[in-house]
């Protein structure tokens, strides 16, 4: 292992005069090595592989392949370099087979040959073990399966360089085992790859060397076999922090809201939520757990009064008045004016639950400004609660009239969570709410969400971390395609278990206790 | 390593995009556009003209501020443009992109043109006057909020809809026109110019008196509305993003709809003003561009209503300046339209380095 694949000295990148996404990062990958490129959201990871796939030119410092000084000044560059990168997000034109998406945009000599191309495409999963049919079209399939086609699409290119960003994100426990398997074999075969992600236990199942990356700046490279968890977060993080999420036991539950058979169709006619049905307590959070895009969203904003409902029921037992409302077919106002005290923080926390160009005091109002009968706005209070939200919960802002989308995203989310829960809910719903945080922000969620339930609240959290999900929550609802494939408690749940009805098609009968 | 340096191509210079500049250093980057402008359009004067740009520059700035009367058209010009302005600054903050104020003021005209026409001085010019505005309101509203229904309903693009209304707009009126004049001259004279019935009367002596209070008064109340008021609150909101606007329970529809409501009836003032208080007739030519010189003067001062005083009126600056070089210096029109397009662009181009920065590339030698 004299002369690594890729090596990358100094490398420096600014976004803007302040940014600085990158500060002289040194890093080295070699031939049949798994390297994973570890660090929270915003430290740079992304930022640097984009720089080695050619979608950014550094500012400063040298990029060498095979020892030989390279400049990547387009992806062009980066397929001459033999380096290939799976990104986040999909590049796939839905209505062409895998093998179509696999030649689209290369210029090969000699006629157009599907059939050739099929057989290259299988040649290449039998030799690493995908599972995939190169003749399936993108539309019909899952979003491992689409994964697999990118990955092949590398592959197909030639790539000896392969850089993955997060690619499990959006798989399950099952897919996931099944990719790393995949890589594995890659690299017996000689391949330097590099996976981007902030998830400890993969990084130590997977990896022979972590590169650490903090606030842009690189820490170090350890061998996976000499460390462990606690290092690497220290490592990532900067200081010592405790992992340990305290649950309480619920105290005084009833049921607080309570879903009967909900079903939800669609702008295309596709059923979204698929008799649904379960009862929300107070006092008690309610983990939901599934693959990204199963009906979370359409699920909390059915109950918000955002989608519209094809049948089933929604119903509030209302503490104060004993009395229960159907919330079914009601706007967000109207349900307000029931008396309902229900609070959401949506996942697109600027395009929904903020207004990014609107500063704290104006987006405090955004759920308030309608009280009183006067056409005029009152900004005093919502002047008094954005500056009591940016002391209690320690928001970093310049200043209570900074527009919220130049603050960062642990920031934002404190801005949103903070004028939910002032609204001093009954039933508090959350989707992804620590989605781009780092660590310590993280923790600071989950501690807002613990005092909620302490304080008696029925909350709901949509999460994507099944080990989170495990440790914060009381009950998880695991949702299958719009389908509730049951509910398990919290306490001692198996992830294995919970990553199987994940995927479960069948639906099965949900224990809705 | 080294010897490779030389082969190494770097980007010269690259693109940074500004998160943060003071006020002073944008206004100090504007005002260098505007003296690159006149350093230009000298340059461009001199090549073609031979003229010392100096002196056509003096005669620009006598166009405005010449005489009193200069000084008043220039005032009164910059009035109505700032009246439209006003009118599509809500429905633009609200991205709701109309272009139709053209049509919203023609439509507000003719609907007052119709009632000088039809009453002569068969009612009290007071009450005639009144008359005139409520339907020149109405028919400004009618205008603006077809697309708007449209839009909210059926999620039409609203730039088309409003842009074909203006042709309507404009037809309607050449309609009116042939009807009205009996000898089939496609040019209506001055209304009632006997009675003056429906005219505005003089204030202070001045003719446009009443234009400019108007105008100055709808700034006021734009200003407080977008800023203040809760419906200008929530065009902000649904401007910002309809999926916000949902999520707090505004009625995107009913908001989309009361804005061109508010937007069409300003229009339709500006219209009646046009009519009543100015031409005291009506053409083809009514609105004269203002429908979208307007959308320049909104843009330029951020839908501001109070930045949008200046923003009109040097706009109004320079087209009374062109005009007025282009009659004493006997130039050619075109030549005055030739600076003017310069001016602005250099000014519509200065935002580009206040929202962006340009960097040098730092040496790879520097790095190290």
């Amino acid at each position: 292992m004299a002369i690594p694949a890729i090596e990358l000295k100094n490398i420096t990148k600014r976004f803007g005069s302040k940014v600085v996404a990158n500060k002289n990062v040194n890093l080295c990958a070699y031939k049949g090595e798994i390297l994973s490129l570890l660090g929270e959201n915003g430290s740079g990871k992304t930022t640097l592989m984009n720089m080695i796939s050619g979608i950014y030119y550094p500012d400063e410092g040298q990029i060498f392949i095979d020892g030989e000084e390279v400049v990547i000044r387009s992806p062009k560059d980066a397929f001459k370099y033999r380096i290939g990168m799976i990104h986040q997000h999909f590049k796939l034109i839905d209505v062409f087979s895998a093998a179509q998406n696999v030649v689209l945009g290369l210029k090969e000599e000699g006629k157009y040959d599907i059939k050739a191309v099929t057989e290259r495409v299988r040649a290449i999963t039998e030799q690493y073990g995908f599972e995939l049919d190169p003749n399936k079209k993108i539309y019909e399939m899952s979003v491992s399966e689409k994964q697999t086609v990118e990955i092949i699409k590398v592959l197909y290119r030639g790539a000896d360089i392969l850089i993955l960003d997060e690619p499990t994100a959006v798989l399950t426990p099952q897919e996931t085992q099944k990719l790393f398997n995949v890589l594995r074999r890659m690299r017996e075969d000689g391949k330097a790859i590099i996976i981007i992600t902030h998830k400890l236990h993969e990084v130590l199942s997977l990896s022979d060397k972590v590169a650490v990356l903090r606030k842009g700046e690189y820490v170090g490279t350890v061998n996976t076999s000499e460390t462990n968890e606690a290092e690497l977060t220290e490592m990532m993080v900067g200081k010592k922090i405790n992992l340990n999420i305290e649950r309480s036991e619920p105290k005084n539950s009833e049921p607080r809201l309570e879903v009967k058979n909900l079903n939800c169709v669609n702008v295309e006619g596709i059923k979204t939520l698929d008799n649904v049905s379960f009862t929300a307590k107070s006092g008690e959070i309610l983990g939901i757990a599934g693959i990204a895009g199963s009906g979370q969203r359409e699920l909390l904003e059915s109950i918000a009064g955002l989608q519209p409902i094809e049948s089933g029921e929604i119903i509030y037992h209302n503490p104060k008045t004993g009395s229960d409302d159907e919330l079914r077919g009601k706007t967000p106002i109207q349900i307000r004016e029931l008396g309902v005290r229900l609070s959401f923080v949506p996942e697109d926390r600027l395009g929904m639950g903020l207004v990014g160009n609107m500063d704290i005091i104006d987006n405090m109002m955004l759920r308030s400004y309608r009280k009183g009968k006067s056409m005029f706005l009152e900004r005093k209070k919502p002047k008094d609660l954005a500056e009591r939200i940016i002391k209690d919960l320690e928001v970093v802002t310049p200043s209570a009239q900074t527009p919220v989308r130049k603050l960062s995203g642990g920031n934002v989310q404190k801005v949103l969570v903070g004028r939910e829960i002032a609204a001093s809910p009954t039933v508090l719903m959350a989707a992804y709410p620590v989605r781009g945080l780092d660590i310590n922000s993280s923790y600071a969620i989950y501690n807002l969400l613990n005092q909620q339930k302490e304080s008696g609240v029925a909350v709901i959290f949509v999460g994507e971390d099944l080990d989170v999900l495990i440790e914060l929550c009381d009950r998880i609802m695991v949702i299958s395609s719009g389908k509730i494939s049951g509910i398990v408690e919290g306490r001692g749940a198996d992830k294995g278990e919970i990553g199987l009805m994940m995927t479960k098609t069948d639906g099965g009968a949900s224990d809705a206790n | 390593m080294q010897t490779n340096e030389k082969h190494i191509k770097e980007p010269l210079f690259h693109i940074t995009k500004r998160t943060d500049i003071s006020t002073l250093k944008a206004w100090i980057i504007r005002l260098i556009a505007i003296l690159a402008a006149l350093i230009v359009s000298g340059l461009v004067i001199v090549v073609i003209t031979s003229y010392n740009p100096i002196e056509v520059y003096a005669k620009m700035i006598e166009g405005s501020f010449g005489s009193d009367r200069k000084f008043f058209i220039l005032l009164q010009n910059t009035a109505m443009l700032l009246c439209v302005s006003l009118a599509v600054t809500p429905a633009f903050k609200m991205k709701f992109w109309n272009l139709g104020a053209e049509g919203q003021v023609l439509v507000g005209g003719l609907a007052s043109a119709a009632c000088m026409f039809y009453a002569k001085d068969s009612l009290p010019s007071w009450l005639l006057i009144i008359i005139m505005l409520i339907t020149s309101v109405l028919s400004g509203i009618i205008w603006g909020v077809l697309p708007a229904v449209f839009k909210a309903i059926w999620r039409t693009n609203e730039s088309l809809f409003t842009l074909m209304m203006n042709y309507v707009a404009i037809q309607l009126v050449a309609f009116f026109i042939m009807v009205w004049v009996p000898n089939g001259s496609s040019v209506m004279g001055v209304i009632n110019q006997r009675s003056e019935a429906g005219w505005l009367p003089e204030l202070f002596g001045q003719k446009y008196a009443i234009n400019i209070i108007v105008v100055a008064v709808l700034t006021v109340i734009m200003f407080v509305y977008l800023h203040f008021s809760k419906q200008g609150y929530e065009i902000s909101v649904v401007g910002e993003s309809e999926n916000t606007a949902r999520y707090v329970g505004i009625n995107v529809k009913k908001v989309i709809i009361r804005t061109m409501v508010i937007s069409g009836a300003i229009c339709g003032i500006a219209g009646f003003l046009l009519v009543s208080g100015t031409n005291h007739t009506v053409s083809k030519e009514l609105a004269g561009g203002m429908g979208f010189t307007a959308i320049m003067v909104s843009w330029l001062a951020k839908f501001e209503p109070v930045m949008m005083i200046f923003t009109s009126m040097f706009i109004i600056f320079l087209q009374r300046g062109a005009g007025e070089i282009a009659m004493t210096l006997r130039l050619n029109e075109s030549v005055s339209d030739i600076i003017t397009g310069i001016i602005i662009f250099f000014i519509i181009g200065s935002e580009f380095f206040i929202n962006y920065k340009i960097n040098k590339r730092a040496s790879h030698k520097e790095a190290k």
